[in-house]
């Protein structure tokens, strides 16, 4: 199981364990971290799971592709560090990854 | 729900039942009570049928749809249409339903935002998540300037004649409204987030020559924050790679996509669970009496939403409209395969 922590736009963190294999998002729905709405449920078509990546691990999430920058754009607040977290696949690698929680979906 | 005299003149379309929704749920309730008799119309805000199906993962295969091991939402929705075809359902696009009231006779007049009306004695809402409507910006304070400042949609392009307009986004609604209010505006401003757009490449290329003829301004960067007064918008704040700046404008047309709202639907006097409308499972009725919901607008223990679950609640809920549509018709339960009369609705005979 991989570690994923979660921090929230007021400080609070909240680690939860992913199996791999599935998204990032579908980690974050299961433990029901905040702010992470997911209204499409998965299907890169709502920019409802926006996260902004931990600096240190964004060479491993990797950047976002084309479909998803596209989809970036109904984000709120987009950044550098910005993903859609249901288009990040939960590998070995990921473990202790932190995200943030935008203060804002739309 | 209030009682209301039925509407005087030309008066409102005439129909067994109004479904509210035309994605898959709503589209097998026209075959469901098509095969009992009962004509419909269908509703939806969405200019095309399949609702969430076709307007969020057209392409993506979904898998749990029983005898299809693979199908995409919009070969779903293609094949539910071939399906209800011989029950010839008449559709209605681009508009929503926004008031219900029932006449003393019991059966329902609806209005649309678009002052259609309609006269059913059978209400099926099949609005899934709820209508589709344009995002609001999380701006602290927008909705004091939406409709006198902030707009979502051009109803009338006169209105910006003369005005300074800023529109927000990097798609075909942000680029159309782009090229065909600049002749008007006083001033066109285009904000996106990032120099690179999504819409039709020959719209780009006509907003790139307006931007290097200066007609058009590009702004490449995101909104923070709205100042104004009164409802009337003054300044926009936009961050920039370069910094903050202000920009002075008179109207604001913000386009990033749609999310899904119950919308008037909440105002119609029905029993609401949150944003679900609670049902029973043997008729999938809501607290009013003719007015059905099925599909992932309604609750009941258990429920799970599921494609597979609304086509179920479409075929019991059919057999409780047709009881209310023909209360002296003898219902005798029949099967596709067998029985001579479907087959001739069917057009198979």
């Amino acid at each position: 199981m991989v570690k994923i922590t979660f921090i929230q736009p007021d400080g609070t963190a909240q680690t939860v364990t992913a199996e791999e294999g599935l998204t990032v998002m579908e980690a974050a729905k299961m433990a029901d971290v905040p702010g992470i709405d997911a209204e499409c449920g998965g299907a890169c078509a709502c920019a409802t799971c926006h996260v902004y990546v931990d600096a240190g691990w964004r060479e491993k999430t990797g950047a976002p592709s084309d479909m998803e920058e596209d989809m970036l754009d109904f984000a709120f607040d987009v950044r550098e560090e910005s993903r859609l977290c249901c288009q990040i696949k939960v590998t070995a690698a990921l473990d202790g990854l932190v995200l943030r929680v935008p203060a804002k979906q739309f | 729900m209030n009682a209301v005299e039925p509407a005087a003149g030309a008066g409102p379309i005439e129909t067994d039942v109004v479904i509210i929704g035309a994605g898959p749920c709503g589209l097998f309730a026209v075959f469901e009570l098509g095969l009992l008799d009962l004509k419909c119309h269908v509703v939806d805000i969405l200019g095309k049928p399949g609702g969430q199906c076709s307007e969020l993962y057209p392409e993506k295969p979904i898998y749990d749809v029983p005898a299809l091991p693979i199908v995409t939402g919009q070969e779903l929705t293609d094949r539910l249409l071939e399906q209800i075809k011989p029950f010839n359902p008449v559709f209605h696009f681009g508009e929503r339903i926004d008031a219900l009231a029932r006449e003393p006779d019991g059966r329902f007049i609806m209005t649309t935002d678009d002052a259609k009306q309609f006269r059913a004695k059978v209400v099926v809402i099949a609005a899934g998540g709820g209508s589709f409507t344009p995002k609001r910006p999380p701006l602290d304070g927008i909705e004091a300037y939406e409709g006198t400042s902030v707009f979502y949609s051009v109803r009338r392009m006169e209105d910006f004649r003369g005005k300074d307009v800023l529109v927000v986004g990097g798609g075909d609604s942000a680029l159309d409204w782009t090229l065909n209010l600049q002749p008007l505006a006083r001033s066109l401003t285009l904000l996106h987030r990032r120099d690179d757009f999504r819409g039709a490449p020959h719209s780009v290329n006509e907003m790139r020559r307006l931007v290097d003829e200066g007609k058009v301004r590009l702004m490449i960067g995101q909104m923070t924050g709205l100042d104004g007064d009164a409802g009337t918008l003054q300044t926009v704040t936009v961050k920039t790679a370069g910094g903050e700046e202000k920009i002075v404008i008179d109207a604001m047309l913000p386009f990033f996509g749609l999310t899904m709202k119950l919308g008037p639907i909440a105002d119609w006097g029905i029993n609401l669970n949150e944003n679900l409308i609670p049902v029973d499972t043997e008729k999938f009725e809501t607290s009013e009496k003719g007015i059905f919901a099925i599909g992932d607008i309604n609750t009941y223990p258990g429920k799970l939403k599921l494609i597979l679950s609304g086509f179920h609640e479409a075929a019991l809920m059919a057999q409780a409209a047709q009881k209310i549509v023909y209360p002296d018709k003898k219902v005798v339960f029949q099967y596709t395969t067998s029985s001579s009369s479907l087959q001739k609705k069917l057009g198979v005979k």
